[in-house]
């Protein structure tokens, strides 16, 4: 098929961008939407131009390397589902595709299509753990976790941190990716001795970062690849009330 | 040169604690003064770093990737083995011993194999005390399955994300040293140089991806943990940035590179579709569980996979290992479905595929007993084809996957380059010919936790009174200029091909020559080829963009490796007049198709020593001596 593709373009952090348009003829329906890219940066390397920076990596839905706006949606026209794992068959012959990067004041943009995450790295390192240095741990079996509590456990530990959720928020809040490590480890009874301390540093840095605040739009769980439920926010909450009631 | 592995003495059992016995440790006042270098953030780099960062240490972290928990090691999907014997089903670290050196093909050492089984349990305990949500079953006990090539459950799992929530609890590690100031980290940084001063690793030069800035940086030991080349095919399950430069670029500066052409095909990965796709997804061994693999018993077979009648289905794994059936280890079951689809009965649209059938296990069990366990896979099955597989058989085919080869170590994990150790996948210490399913997760972290730890600082220990490198010695000058070169040359590449062009034709011709089978006539044939390949890359490569952002320039550097790697990965294939494992050389196997081994010639550990010249590799032996286990047929009949 045939495609009109717009696609931002920017040299650095501080220059200015705009949307390019590119033509594109001969795209399978069985491609990628990344493959699309690569094509399209073969043609740029045979015309001589520099080709569009765009971030990816495992291209199976997992690694959260990914993730840009197509025609205005985060990760594209599918719910559920990372950049990498979005085939052409979900577009027709003839379509104008825009392609924007993720946008958010805490995400500065690299080049073109690449942004700057490392603001999760910092709220992670803000308390998204459990203190247990290699050597330390007892027997596994010794920490006993219902199936329902680990299954819980998981639903929140899925997120792949690929900015999503923060993309899609008309405030940037990155509410969703901080709740979803604090609901991971505060269900587990060998996360739940720091959670207090966890959670208040943890929001802290989510601030510190830029991130905007979440006003209850609803719409990252829409976008979350791993269908991180909002829920997990409400828990965020919960936790963090209580430990400003129980602090001492 | 005589290749000393270092085995400490004692029975096998007593081996790892002999050398934890006589280790050398490091004061914990002076291991301040010591710094530390980790490439690589997977399980193995991120554990590793984060162990010894725990220990007082300083540790420099870099991946190319814009955050150390992308590493590919998230990709694994199945599970982690352990030695628990929670099913008390008959296991011990003996038998994982046994299964492992046999699934091997008895391609590797005894004592690392060992100590690998050996440290298993106490993995899961690390990882469970790190929150990482293992299957549980009601009574709040961790559960297990089993995975090809056993016969007993030892496979931790979390949903189809265990490498995902391994590595989670790694990074946590990691980052929680990143906040105690005891680790920093370099994201999006790429190694393209060693810098070895007397003869010693004493750092690194790297590239900011971001600036393109060349950076130097000093250390007292240097770790690679980069992962597997498997990329080297182009087509594969691994991601598009894993790459080979870093072990690469350690070889070309005196660390031997083993086992090179040891490479697995997994064989549940979702097949070719197209010549412009870029990877091969995989879809989880843990599958083979509850789905029966088949093809059409007439060659050529045109209908659609669900209208071919039970009667006129060969399941061929079935049939030919009725012991292991649709769980023999990996390279049999790839293997043996290149044999199916070359004898024509493939299926799907390129005719280069075989099913894997769920619909006696859904019948059994019920459709929502299979959605629980693997919904992911199906979901993801569904996202990339389009096709329902709680309703017709997936279509599946083997892809390059992992590299049991790497740079050569010794039982401490140190390669031929005093002070630069290789962990994970990188090295090629503990799997033989042919790795086990769910061996690689534990490979990688039983490394990163629990052995360097220990053999980093035993070295470390003889450095305390050597003098204090500073990245002003003029090694790093040289080794800086070198990259510059290099880059600029690249830069300045006014051809017509892209670097893809070259990694892709390298790729093709290393599935035809150097892939699931191999012959003297091929393996030279591509010799020849990736010569020439090599010299058409220097003379049509073209390069666009500039010296900052561009991932144009890192691919070239990366295809420039592979393009001699891959010449490697044949000279290792031809040398070895035999079958094992993965390596499966046409000229030695049965009449009825089984790979014929043999102990008499090859019973060694290939180590090579790059030459700067024409083939440019030596070849040196480590001879494997098996004292516990005799070596038998490794059948799976």
């Amino acid at each position: 098929m045939k495609l009109s593709l717009k696609i931002w373009r920017q040299d650095s952090f501080d220059s200015e961008g705009s949307m390019i348009s590119y033509q594109l003829d001969d795209v399978s329906v069985n491609m990628s939407f990344l493959e699309m890219l690569d094509l399209l940066n073969e043609t740029l390397v045979q015309k001589g131009e520099r080709v569009i920076e765009f971030d990816h990596d495992c291209r199976e839905g997992i690694c959260g390397q990914c993730g840009m706006m197509i025609n205005g949606r985060a990760h594209g026209p599918l719910s559920n589902t990372t950049t990498c794992q979005l085939h052409m068959r979900s577009f027709k012959d003839g379509d104008t595709i825009y392609v924007e990067p993720f946008r958010a004041t805490a995400f500065p943009i690299v080049r073109d299509l690449k942004v700057d995450r490392k603001g999760f790295d910092h709220i992670i390192q803000a308390g998204g753990f459990i203190t247990a240095s290699t050597g330390q741990p007892p027997e596994a079996n010794s920490i006993l976790i219902s199936h329902q509590v680990t299954e819980a456990a998981f639903d929140a530990a899925a997120c792949i941190g690929c900015g999503a959720c923060v993309a899609t928020c008309k405030n940037s809040s990155a509410a969703l990716f901080t709740s979803a490590k604090i609901t991971h480890l505060a269900l587990l009874p060998q996360g739940k001795l720091e959670a207090a301390g966890r959670v208040i540093s943890m929001v802290d840095q989510m601030d510190a970062e830029g991130f905007g605040h979440c006003s209850n739009t609803e719409a990252c769980e829409v976008e979350c690849p791993q269908e991180i439920s909002v829920l997990h926010i409400a828990r965020m909450n919960y936790e963090y009330n209580k430990a400003l009631v129980f602090k001492t | 040169m005589i290749l000393d592995a270092k085995i400490p003495a004692g029975e096998l059992a007593e081996k790892w604690n002999n050398y934890k016995k006589h280790a050398k440790l490091v004061n914990p006042a002076n291991r301040k003064k010591f710094d530390i270098i980790v490439v690589g953030t997977g399980l193995a780099g991120a554990s590793c770093a984060a162990s010894l960062a725990e220990q007082g240490y300083n540790v420099k972290s870099f991946c190319f990737q814009d955050t150390a928990r992308r590493a590919h090691s998230v990709a694994a999907q199945g599970g982690v083995n352990a030695a628990k014997n929670y099913k008390n089903d008959g296991d011990s670290v003996y038998r994982m011993f046994y299964d492992t050196i046999k699934g091997g093909d008895f391609r590797s050492r005894e004592a690392n194999v060992y100590r690998l089984a050996e440290c298993s349990a106490e993995l899961i305990d690390q990882a469970v005390a790190q929150g990482v949500p293992f299957a549980r079953e009601y009574g709040g006990y961790l559960n297990n399955r089993s995975f090809g090539g056993v016969q007993v459950s030892r496979t931790f799992y979390a949903r189809g994300q265990t490498g995902q929530q391994l590595l989670l609890g790694a990074y946590q590690a990691l980052m929680r040293q990143v906040s105690l100031g005891k680790v920093k980290t370099f994201t999006r940084h790429e190694m393209l140089e060693l810098v070895v001063i007397d003869g010693k690793a004493k750092g690194i030069i790297a590239r900011d991806l971001l600036t393109g800035q060349i950076e130097r940086h000093a250390a007292n030991a240097v770790v690679l943990a980069t992962g597997g080349y498997g990329k080297v095919y182009y087509l594969s399950t691994l991601a598009m940035g894993c790459n080979s430069s870093a072990i690469w670029r350690a070889h070309k500066k005196g660390a031997f590179m083993s086992g090179v052409s040891w490479i697995q095909f997994h064989p549940t990965s979702l097949p070719q579709s197209g010549e412009h796709q870029s990877k091969l997804t995989l879809m989880s061994e843990s599958l083979r569980n509850d789905g029966r693999i088949w093809v059409p018993k007439k060659p050529g077979d045109d209908r659609v996979p669900k209208e071919i009648p039970e009667e006129e289905r060969d399941y061929y794994l079935e049939r030919r290992y009725p012991a292991f059936g649709n769980l023999s280890p990996r390279d049999i079951a790839s293997r043996a479905a290149k044999e199916r689809i070359d004898a024509g009965c493939g299926v799907g649209p390129m005719k280069n595929a075989v099913c894997l059938d769920f619909s006696k296990a859904i019948k059994e069990q019920g459709k929502e007993k299979i959605k629980e366990k693997y919904s992911n896979l199906f979901t993801m099955y569904e996202k990339i084809n389009g096709i329902n597989a709680y309703e017709q058989p997936m279509l599946i085919s083997p892809a390059a996957h992992f590299t049991m080869g790497g740079l050569w170590v010794d039982y401490r994990l140190m390669t031929t380059i005093p002070g630069l150790f290789a962990l994970g996948e990188a090295n090629f210490s503990d799997h033989g010919a042919n790795r086990l399913g769910a061996n690689s997760l534990l490979q990688a972290c039983v490394d990163g936790y629990f052995i360097a730890p220990y053999t980093i600082p035993d070295y470390l220990a003889d450095e305390m009174k050597a003098e204090k490198i500073t990245t002003d010695h003029p090694a790093f000058a040289a080794a800086e200029n070198e990259v510059k070169v290099q880059l600029n040359q690249f830069l300045q590449m006014k051809g017509h091909l892209s670097a893809d062009h070259y990694h892709k034709t390298l790729g093709k011709l290393l599935y035809d020559k150097c892939g699931l089978s191999r012959s003297k006539e091929g393996l030279e044939v591509a010799i020849a080829e990736i010569k020439q390949l090599r010299k058409s890359f220097y003379k049509d490569l073209k390069i666009t963009g500039d010296d900052k952002v561009n991932s144009e320039l890192e691919k070239a550097g990366r295809v420039a490796d592979y393009l001699e790697l891959g010449e490697l990965m044949c000279y290792d294939a031809l040398t070895r007049e035999e079958s094992c494992g993965a390596h499966f050389r046409e000229e030695y196997q049965t009449a009825d198709g089984e790979a014929v081994r043999n102990d008499q010639d090859f019973c060694f550990v290939s180590a090579w020593e790059w030459k700067d010249k024409d083939p440019g590799h030596e070849l040196h032996k480590e001879p494997l001596v098996f004292e516990n286990v005799a070596l038998t047929v490794r059948s799976y009949k």
